[in-house]
């Protein structure tokens, strides 16, 4: 437990050290008031009420984020060799547990809290003090709490995927409760809960900055710290049920939807265009994969398909609400060859990714975010921004900016928080566990009987 | 007595077995197994990246026989198995010293 302290108490100092730097980057003063109200502030509001309509979206919204939680779970599960299938399982899960009682405690305090400095929020509402039934924008506080608190679920649960086969689940604990203490929660407070980046002006409708390009470069340097796998990449480290790997996409696909419309936190018109940006670019990133994956390897495979569709998901999230159907076309098509190509470049650059959560969320949230400032337009969404292709270099200069700034800040937290655990609890299981498998070594468990 | 071992595809298992009865052998051993000879394996493609896979699936056939019946015996499996394709597979024959039936304890040829 010492140990615990002593590595938090280190993230924590090097934390102040990222915060004097954002002050130092950033911008203008601190509203009092938290407005958590992502990417599209609303117009000059009368008296706050709550409306039935929005209400009743933002429900089933947060039931669908929370879906893709196990979602992720058979996509990963079905990744990897039969051994680790619970293992891999267990890390998304456990994380809907861990997770949602760090937020509560104090992740939601840190992300949409009163501004402090623009870098993160005060601990005013920690435990949910005060986090109540009024209104947040036209829906009850304590729903926006519970939407925001399927993204902080998910999160971390993404970066699994690099690390996947051969990390201790005691260390993975501790791991994703500091990664989303120290990198998300200051994330979600810069892009939505009144941070430097909201008030700059940088766009990022449903996360694609504090969900993906933040977990996928997590996950690099995870790759990078906990080394490859036994056997890597000498023996094939075959998928052991890409079916259940087909099912997980769709209800990653499924649950996106509310990710995405549902970031437009009323059920309006602003929540259809994020709904049918999201689902066209998805189409056209699987597509876009298979195609290039045909040419390139000459089959068209069917976790090709899997696979460019969550890349289009990903890559199409910071844009949804700013895009037309035909951007979104682009944009999708663009992430399933991108990603493609990032799992290829993969194989010769040598680091173990295990299930390419950097290739696909690290990389397909990079473009998204870089297209937001090409592709988005005050004519879809007024409260938006114009990008470059309508004549507005200035927003790309800002996404860049914002992509810069999430790529530095996770990827050197994340070194540090593995460095402070790789000395205390240690990172990886034992070689011989490792062979074994991990659902029996870490959780005395076989995914089958038969 | 010998021991006749046949590794082959396992879509021309039944034809191999009803040959077999047909000439009179009784009972025979089939397990699931894995292998490859001169055809190696195959290629399979995961995110771009080709593994190859060497050991395919095969079905080893077992059968113990008297000494006069070897020759019908592997006729009758060539003659099922056969496909004219690299990867139809192999028959060994080896001798047996002794075979013993349980329940009646007869031994030799009787037990077969």
């Amino acid at each position: 437990m010492k140990k615990i302290l002593s590595a938090l108490i280190l993230v924590g100092m090097f934390m102040m050290a990222g915060v004097a730097f954002a002050e130092d980057a950033a911008v203008p003063a601190a509203e009092p008031a938290a407005v958590a109200v992502p990417a599209t502030e609303a117009a000059p509001a009368p008296a706050p009420h709550i409306d039935s309509g929005d209400t009743s979206w933002m429900l089933i919204s947060t039931a669908l984020v929370m879906l893709m939680t196990p979602g992720l779970a058979l996509f990963y599960g079905g990744l990897v060799r039969r051994k680790n299938v619970l293992s891999v399982i267990m890390q998304s899960f456990i994380a809907l547990g861990v997770i949602s009682i760090q937020w509560v405690l104090i992740g939601y305090s840190l992300a949409f809290g009163p501004d402090v400095g623009g870098v993160i929020g005060d601990l005013s509402l920690a435990g949910l003090s005060g986090v109540g039934l009024a209104p947040n924008g036209t829906i009850p506080a304590q729903l926006f709490m519970m939407f925001q608190m399927m993204f902080a679920v998910i999160t971390p649960a993404l970066i699994s995927g690099a690390f996947a086969e051969r990390m201790k689940f005691s260390t993975y604990l501790v791991f994703i409760v500091l990664w989303s203490t120290i990198v998300y929660d200051p994330l979600a407070h810069w892009v939505w809960g009144g941070g430097w980046m909201m008030k700059m002006g940088a766009l990022d409708f449903a996360g694609g900055l504090v969900v993906h390009i933040s977990s996928g470069v997590a996950a690099l340097v995870c790759a990078l710290v906990l080394g490859k796998r036994k056997g890597y990449p000498a023996e094939p480290m075959i998928p052991h049920n890409l079916t259940m790997t087909v099912i997980g996409a769709a209800l990653l696909w499924f649950g996106w939807f509310g990710f995405n419309a549902g970031s437009a936190l009323t059920s309006g018109a602003l929540a259809v265009t994020a709904f049918v940006a999201t689902h066209i670019a998805t189409a056209a990133a699987s597509l876009g994969w298979v195609l290039a994956e045909w040419t390139h390897r000459g089959k068209p495979t069917v976790l090709g398909a899997a696979s460019g569709a969550v890349a289009g998901l990903v890559a199409i999230t910071p844009a949804a609400g700013f895009v037309t159907p035909m951007a979104s076309i682009i944009i999708g098509f663009g992430a399933g060859v991108i990603c493609y190509l990032a799992i290829v470049a993969k194989g010769k650059l040598g680091y173990d990714d295990a299930l390419d959560a950097f290739g696909v969320h690290g990389v397909g949230g990079t473009w998204g975010a870089i297209a937001t400032g090409l592709f988005a337009t005050v004519a879809v969404n007024s409260a938006g921004a114009d990008g470059l292709f309508y004549g507005n270099g200035g927003l790309l200069t800002k996404q860049m900016l914002s992509v810069a700034a999430t790529w530095g800040y996770s990827f050197i937290l994340t070194f540090i928080i593995l460095k402070a655990l790789d000395a205390t609890m240690g990172l990886r299981v034992t070689g011989e566990d490792e062979v074994m498998g991990l659902d029996l070594t870490q959780h005395g468990e076989n995914g089958y009987l038969m | 007595m010998k021991k006749i071992e046949a590794i082959i595809k396992p879509h021309k298992l039944d034809e191999v077995k009803a040959k077999l009865i047909e000439i009179g052998i009784y009972g025979m051993t089939v397990t699931e197994v894995k292998g490859f000879g001169r055809q190696k394996g195959h290629t399979e493609l995961y995110r771009g990246t080709e593994y190859k896979i060497d050991f395919l699936p095969k079905v080893k056939l077992e059968t113990v026989v008297p000494e006069e019946m070897v020759d019908k015996a592997v006729d009758a499996i060539i003659g099922a198995a056969y496909a004219g394709q690299i990867g139809d597979g192999k028959i060994f024959v080896s001798p047996i010293e002794e075979t013993i039936r349980i329940r009646t304890k007869e031994r030799g040829k009787e037990a077969i």
